[in-house]
């Protein structure tokens, strides 16, 4: 590998030494964040590059191998098993098992314990398999190549990650993961620095900035590492990621190591060529494993309410048991004696008149087994069956794959897939799920003047709704596509928001670009406005030695994008050095030739949270001295001189607009310095820089306070934080939806709240609740008080916001109005704190959407957390970083994007998917259908098995409660088997009410879901009512039709034999008919299953009843001989299914005809526009079948048009008052 | 699993490769089917349809009714209760212990008779029955002591003779047919004077299903050791005797006995007249009264019934049929009107949710 040196000591540059400081300063002061101090012990000790020592206790650590799965081959038998017995069914059934192994049974165990082992197999197979795939996913992981150093052949070579030992020294190209916790010897940088990217740790997008110890920058070649040896002694692994103690023995100096020196796993080197670093905590024992927590085990909703309803049909079954018993006991002891043709004298245990309570018990022991049907075992097998197909096609859908990286989605685990149609709050982060960590340089103000013809998603469909030409704006017409593509948003929106030609730069305008800036009125203004962006940065470029393209290296992408557009302008900044910008520059004078100037850069300014600007005096090569300050609008305003605000007015207007549509802005200004006063300055400034204490920060702003004054604006830039593509028309669609979206970022509250603007989560014209700890009283505690009372003021700050807030938003009279809660990390600590969390999410749900900023990984969980348990509805988080999955975890349901590197997010989530617009599919169209598939084959479970369990209770009570069905042994066991179990998987694996571009045309049908309608326990009692009507009405009139009288032509009579052969024809028809009627969507498969089902048990009785009569017993011929000649039979078995399905028809015609459902109509609706020639009649029809929202694009939109006619009606206005004044 | 980890670490550099050359797009493929867009029926319940299916189940139930109620009519069915009736002729008033004594002594004269009269013609076969009621033919202990596979003639294992308890054995010989429902059969017998054509004949043949006859019972088993033919002395609880000379397959009256009825009221075929009685006759039956329901206070009856293509007279289908029938009609009238009154035009988009919830004023927005 090329040894590429760069010559830059990038200490020396002033912005990065503060940068080190402040940073290493709002590490230790930021709090919420790895929680706590870590070294609770003090006992490792690393021999680097010294791996022999390593081979004997206590020195033997943790092996880089790193498993996230939940078993391994021993401890999958025992908790696997033990998960399954946390079901309630489960643990009834085995009860039923082991019952069946006494003699009390009144069918053989196997067929008790044959389902049972089944489903729980199956059940453990799947959890086998799902582990089976965490176990590849951590193979690959642990199969990543490192450079690692090897003695021995005294040279680097390859080595997976999973062999990185303790003490190994290993090298880190650029753009790589690290592989273990290292400790930072040097890098390619002469200084020992370099950069890296924590996102998966914390979400930061920002770069942070290591450094190595002065003592081992030196070590920065393969070949020093021969000689190379020290001693490290550290603290023990424990989570915290902000800190680190410890110390090096090197050279025979021991020197502290702090968090500084730390490259954490799962960390990525950025602009920096390659680290050296040496392997500290490998394995489980770095911090990032160390914050990982076990995968836990999610149930869906609609399975946590089927154990309830499992209770409830227990005690059914406890109380027709316990009943039955009692009526037999006391039956058997007063009548029994009297029926001598039972021989009562001789008799067992089980019908002892003289034991009445023993043949009670033993009766009631039966009954349990014998009504287990009321309990299905079968269910469940059926269950996990159909999850196991709705997974297949999750995975098989073709709108949710994702062609640039080839991934398709993909579902983890097969438990929660109704539980995706349920969901009522998304929690969503940012960087890589809605944005793509790209920024674009959009447009920009100079002067005055509003350039940049690059259109966001909002805007244009804002200029469609005014009827303006969208390519107008646009002024070009390789767009044409993304109008079509939005036109019919159903469509996949792959095409729309082509990747910009050049990265970080998106500005289309005629006026500026390629020199023809030099034409506008206002050059020299436009000049130093181009200036500014290619000097006042902290920018590094670099040089590619093959192609002589310069691209930078920036802090954050937005800044890059400036230098980039500076560029693009032709204003090249193409070389840094200790104090001078080096800028290839048009040179307007003669507006031709390009020059090479040399800025020299006197004092940099840097930016932090607090400033919110940066600043740099620089001076021009030919002499005069200038301040370039660039910052937030509110405060460049502040500091503008009187003649500087000429353009404030039109400025500030494009700010606004470019806000709305999600842009960053920042202002530029200028000041042009006086010699005298800038040397008084600098005095000061220096003086500040030298001091040394904590008050060295206060006084340096101070300083740049003096001087950032009286300036004059040039304009203001607007850089697009580039969404990933769909998110907003997705975001849209899940606000009609009714799913109420909460963004947790790490980032800065500007940022979120610029991403809530793109995302159109956020609009002019919605109320903004900001609750943030950053006024005047926490200020002034944090620079007197102690802790407690920093805290105490906090806590008072904060409940006075939220209680203000409330007060807002419910004293609100105006219904229309929107809010949004904007809280940031900081007072999150506070908010989330027990005694005022509820307050807090009390507020927050009232709001139509929230953005929490700067929140670390722990307070997104707790967030989460306190969404699941404060409000009781299912939570969705979705994210792609490491950061995310303690969200992803805790949510009821957790998605991780795929699209990107790092699997952290992915493999702890539930489902992946490739990119967040995929959502609208997952939720919309699969969980809209498995939460109905789901519910309604759960539902006709319970109808099918009480209808059958029934008719054993009253056939059983027939018989004096002696135990005995009408059914033979085999119709029983085979009942949920074979005759009903096909059709009811059908249901659950092929049923829709509406396809699947319906279900995203009308997303507001998705409600039905978090309402449950589906599921809620009037649903489920009317179905299980029906199950007993059902049962009655088949008893009832079997019995009675077959009661004494002559069955046949040839007189004989029923027996036993015909009447439960009869009797369960009757209920196999019942069922399937219900089905067939509760079904809504009918393809081969359901008539095939269905009818097959019903002929199935013709098929079998016939062949079953020939074969002899001591194996086929009651049905020995009796389908040849009595069922089938017979026309009662017949009748019958066209009676009994209609007369059962009665009231069902009954109720759903009424209910289609005059209360008909969302989902009817929209079956309607779609049914009708088959016939409509005209698609115009049903765009309008449309609309009004559309949920209004406050939050979305639609909402944005709207709101923005209504916005737009009022100003352009008063413009109107305007212009004709002048002119009639004229 | 930890284990399978260590020994890929053994390859040598590079091997682990081998797992990721998986450069087969991991694209779905397209099918109808996987993408779920199978074509298929998705009917809706318009108005129309709701109405005209009422109706046509209505239309196709009456008749249905009808036609059934009417064969149910064609049946000339007579039933004379007995257990009474025959005892009041020994022992008028009798106690519960005086007839359970009564029918146990086996010296005791049990024979009676009863007439019955003929209101309408009854068309051969006239069908002969008995009918019991409170007799628990479907009680466990009783439906399981049987074996079939001693009823087939095959070989008896013990445990199937374990089925038959109590009457299994007899002296450590296996009872053939064993169990408690060949013990207890029934043993009435019935002669039959017309008054009109004189004695009947009671064909006894063809009553059971005939697949008992051909396949369930063998044809040359004998009964043996079967303990009601050694009944001696004192009083007998079981049920008939059996001919020791004839083979099992013969006896009609027991095959139809061993097809357990499934409720404790039941009617089993005893034989059938082959010859039409008139309207306006009497029969006299002559009922050799043996069998002890008075233990349990059961009835005992004899029936007589031609059948119809039906079976018997049963007018509960015919009626249940009619009901729906007009349940339907009922309901399509009434739904008509109401849908009449106040029509609801398919696909009405105010009948959605989220539209009644009075969102009135965001909808002037969007139009």
């Amino acid at each position: 590998m090329a040894q590429k040196r760069n010559g830059l000591r990038l200490s020396k540059m002033l912005s990065f030494t503060d940068c080190i400081k402040a940073q290493g300063a709002s590490v230790n002061g930021g709090g919420g964040g790895g929680g706590g101090g870590g070294a609770e012990g003090f006992s490792r000790v690393v021999f680097c590059n010294q791996l022999q020592r390593h081979t004997k206790p206590p020195y033997i650590y943790q092996s880089n191998y790193v498993s996230t799965t939940k078993y391994n081959l021993l401890s999958f038998f025992p908790k696997a098993l033990y998960e399954q017995f946390r079901r309630v069914a489960n643990l009834y059934f085995l009860l039923a098992a082991a019952i069946s192994l006494t003699p009390a049974t009144p069918y053989s165990p196997l067929s008790l314990i044959a389902p049972l082992t089944f489903v729980i197999g199956v059940s453990m197979a799947k959890e086998g398999i799902e582990d089976w795939h965490r176990f590849l996913q951590d193979k690959e992981i642990n199969a990543r190549i490192v450079m690692v150093y090897v003695s021995k052949e005294a040279q680097f070579e390859e080595t997976k990650w999973q062999d990185v030992k303790v003490g190994n020294v290993v090298r880190v190209e650029r753009d790589k993961f690290f592989p273990s916790d290292l400790l930072m010897l040097s890098s390619s940088y002469l200084d020992g620095v370099c950069y890296v990217e924590t996102m998966n740790l914390d979400g930061e997008t920002n770069l942070k900035l290591k450094k190595s110890l002065e003592c081992t920058v030196e070590c920065d070649e393969d070949a020093k590492f021969a000689s190379f040896s020290a001693e490290v002694k550290c603290e023990d692994p424990n989570p915290s990621l902000y800190t680190f103690i410890g110390n090096m023995e090197y050279g025979g100096e021991v020197l502290p190591i702090g968090p500084q020196q730390i490259l954490l796993r799962d960390s990525k080197l950025r602009n920096t060529q390659y680290v050296f670093g040496v392997a500290i905590f490998t394995g489980h024992d770095t911090k990032v494993m160390q914050n990982a927590t076990d995968a836990p085990s999610k149930r869906s909703g609609i399975e946590k309410k089927m154990d309830s309803v499992i209770y409830f049909l227990f005690n059914v079954l406890l109380l027709i048991a316990t009943g039955g018993s009692v009526v037999f006991g006391i039956r058997t002891k007063n009548d029994s004696p009297m029926w001598w043709y039972l021989q009562p004298d001789t008799t067992t245990h089980y019908y002892n008149p003289k034991k009445p309570a023993m043949v009670g018990i033993l009766h009631f022991v039966t009954a349990l087994i014998l009504y287990g049907y009321l309990i299905p075992i079968s269910l469940y097998v059926s269950i996990e069956i159909v999850k196991l197909l709705q997974v297949w096609f999750i995975n098989n859908d073709l709108k949710m794959y994702h062609d640039e990286t080839d991934k398709p989605a993909s579902a983890r685990t097969s438990n929660l897939n109704e539980e995706l149609g349920q969901v009522d709050t998304i929690l969503s982060d940012k960087t890589g799920t809605l944005t793509c960590n790209q920024m674009d340089f959009l447009k920009c103000s100079i002067a005055g003047v509003a350039y940049g013809r690059g259109v966001t998603e909002v805007e244009k469909a804002i200029a469609r709704k005014l009827g303006q030409d969208v390519s107008s704006l646009e002024g070009a017409s390789e767009d044409d596509s993304n109008n079509n593509n939005n036109n019919n948003n159903n469509k996949g929106f792959g095409k729309s928001n082509k990747q910009p030609k050049i990265k970080g730069f998106n500005f289309k305008d005629a006026r500026l670009m390629n020199g023809q800036w030099l034409k506008q009125p206002n050059s020299e203004k436009i000049e130093l406005f181009f200036r500014i962006l290619a000097i006042c940065h902290t920018s590094i470029p670099e040089r590619d030695e093959a192609t002589g393209k310069i691209s930078y290296e920036a802090e954050s992408p937005d800044e890059a994008s400036f230098v980039v557009a500076a560029r693009e302008f032709g204003f090249e900044f193409i070389k840094r050095t200790q104090n001078s910008i080096f800028v290839k520059e048009r040179n307007r004078a003669s507006g031709k030739g390009i020059v090479e100037r040399e800025y020299k850069i006197l004092n940099l300014l840097e930016f932090n949270s607090t400033r919110k600007r940066m600043s740099c005096v620089v001076r021009f090569p030919d002499g005069p001295l200038m301040l370039m300050c660039k910052g937030a609008d509110s405060i460049i305003y502040e500091r503008l001189s009187k003649i500087g605000k000429v353009y404030w007015e039109t400025t500030k207007m494009h700010l606004a607009k470019y806000g709305d549509a999600g842009l960053r802005t920042l202002a530029l200004a200028y000041r042009v310095l006086e010699e005298a006063e800038y040397a008084e300055w600098n005095d000061v400034f220096h003086t500040a820089k030298t001091t040394i204490g904590h008050d060295r920060d206060a006084l340096l702003d101070a300083a740049s306070d003096l001087i950032e004054k009286d300036l004059t604006l040039v304009g203001a830039t607007a850089v697009e934080d580039k969404l990933q593509i769909g998110v907003p028309e997705c975001i849209d669609k899940l606000a009609q939806a009714g799913l109420k979206i909460w963004v947790l970022t790490g980032d800065k509250q500007e940022t979120a709240i610029n991403i809530g603007f793109a995302c159109s989560l956020l609009r002019q014209g919605m109320k903004q609740i900001i609750i943030s700890l950053e006024n005047s009283d926490v200020k002034a505690a944090e620079e007197f008080g102690d802790k407690a009372s920093i805290a105490k003021v906090s806590v008072d700050s904060i409940t006075h916001q939220l209680a203000q807030g409330f007060e807002l938003v419910t004293k609100d009279s105006d219904e229309d109005a929107a809010y949004a809660l904007i809280i940031d990390g900081k007072a999150l600590i506070y908010a989330l704190a027990d005694d005022m969390k509820d307050l807090f999410l009390r507020l927050a749900v009232l709001c139509a959407s929230v953005v929490c900023c700067r929140v670390s990984p722990k307070q997104k969980a707790l967030i989460t957390r306190l969404v699941k348990v404060g409000t009781r509805k299912a939570t969705l988080g979705i994210g792609d970083g490491a950061n995310d999955v303690g969200m992803i975890q805790e949510a009821d349901i957790g998605i991780g994007i795929s699209g990107v590197e790092g699997m952290q997010a992915v493999m702890a989530s539930d489902f992946a998917i490739a990119q967040f617009r995929y959502l609208e599919t997952l939720l919309m169209v699969h969980g809209h259908w498995c939460y109905k598939r789901i519910s309604l084959m759960v539902c006709y479970f319970f109808y099918k098995n009480i209808t059958f369990g029934l008719t054993i209770f009253y056939y059983e009570a027939c018989t004096n409660f002696s135990g005995q069905t009408g059914y033979n042994d085999w119709y029983m066991s085979l009942f949920n088997v074979v005759f009903t179990s096909l059709p009811v998987m059908v249901l659950g694996i092929f049923e829709q009410d509406v396809a699947s571009n319906v279900c995203s045309e009308f997303p507001a049908l998705y409600q039905q879901g978090p309402h449950n309608l589906f599921f809620r326990w009037s649903r489920i009692l009317g179905w299980m009512l029906n199950g007993v009507y059902s049962s009655l009405v088949v008893f009832a009139i079997v019995t009675i039709a077959l009661k004494l009288e002559a069955y046949d032509i040839k007189g004989h009579n029923a027996g036993m034999d015909v009447l439960g052969a009869t009797m369960y024809s009757c209920i196999v028809g019942v069922v399937n008919f219900q089905l067939f009627m509760t079904l809504s969507y009918y393809t081969w498969i359901q008539h095939v299953v269905i009818w097959g089902s019903i002929s199935f048990w013709y098929v079998f009785l016939a062949v079953y009843g020939s074969l002899p009569s001591t194996f086929s017993t009651t049905a020995y011929k009796v389908l040849a001989e009595a069922l089938a000649p017979a026309p009662i039979y017949w009748l019958l078995i066209l009676l009994v299914p209609l007369t059962c399905i009665f009231p069902y028809a009954t109720f759903q015609s009424y209910r289609r005809m005059f209360r008909p459902m969302d989902h009817h109509l929209i079956q309607e609706i779609r049914h009708l526009r088959k016939h409509v020639k005209e698609p115009e009649e049903y765009k309008h029809q449309n609309k009004q079948a559309v949920r209004k929202t406050s939050i979305g694009f639609t909402a944005h939109v709207d709101a923005r048009v209504s916005l737009e006619r009022k100003a352009s009606r008063l413009s109107r206005m305007d212009t004709s008052i002048t002119n009639s004044n004229k | 699993m930890s284990i399978n980890g260590a020994s890929t670490s053994e390859n040598p550099l590079g091997g682990g490769d081998s797992i990721i050359p998986k450069k087969q797009s991991r694209k779905p493929k397209y099918t109808k089917f996987t993408q779920q867009e199978l074509p298929a029926c998705k009917p809706l319940l318009t108005p129309a349809w709701v109405i005209g299916t009422f109706m046509l189940v209505g239309v196709i139930f009456i008749p249905i009714g009808l036609v059934t109620l009417l064969a149910s009519h064609s049946v000339v069915e007579i039933i004379s209760q007995y257990e009474t009736a025959c005892l009041d002729q020994y022992i008028p008033g009798a106690s519960k212990a005086q007839k359970v004594n009564y029918i146990q002594d086996i010296n005791t004269a049990k024979s009676c008779n009863v007439t019955m009269n003929i209101n309408k013609k009854m068309k051969q076969p006239v069908y002969i029955y008995y009918e019991l009621d409170n007799f628990f033919q479907n009680h466990r202990r009783y439906v399981k002591s049987r074996s079939d596979e001693q009823l087939r003639g095959g070989k008896v294992s013990s445990s199937d003779l374990d089925l038959c308890a109590p009457e299994a054995q007899v002296n450590n010989l296996p009872i053939v047919p064993c169990g408690l429902i060949a013990w207890s059969l029934f043993n009435d017998t019935y002669t039959f004077v017309s008054r009109s054509n004189g004695p009947l004949t009671v064909n006894k043949k063809g009553i059971a299903w005939n697949s008992d006859v051909k396949y369930k019972f063998s044809s040359t088993l004998l009964p043996s050791n079967f303990p009601n033919n050694n009944v001696s002395g004192g009083s007998t609880i079981g049920g008939g005797s059996l001919d020791p000379s004839s083979p099992l397959a013969l006896d009609e009256d027991l095959i139809v006995w061993m097809r357990t009825a499934a409720l404790p009221s039941f009617r089993k075929l005893w034989g059938k007249i082959e010859i039409d009685l008139e309207a306006g006759d009497t029969i006299t039956v002559d009922i050799t009264n043996l069998y002890n329901t008075y233990s349990f206070g059961g009835k005992k009856k004899v029936v007589l019934s031609t059948t119809s293509w039906l079976g018997g007279k049963n007018d509960f289908l015919g009626f249940a049929y009619l009901t729906i029938g007009c349940l339907c009609m009922l309901l399509a009238l009434l739904f008509f009107i109401v849908h009449w009154r106040n029509p609801r035009p398919l696909g009405d988009t105010s009948y959605l949710s989220w539209n009644k919830k009075g969102n009135a004023s965001g909808e002037n927005v969007l139009q």
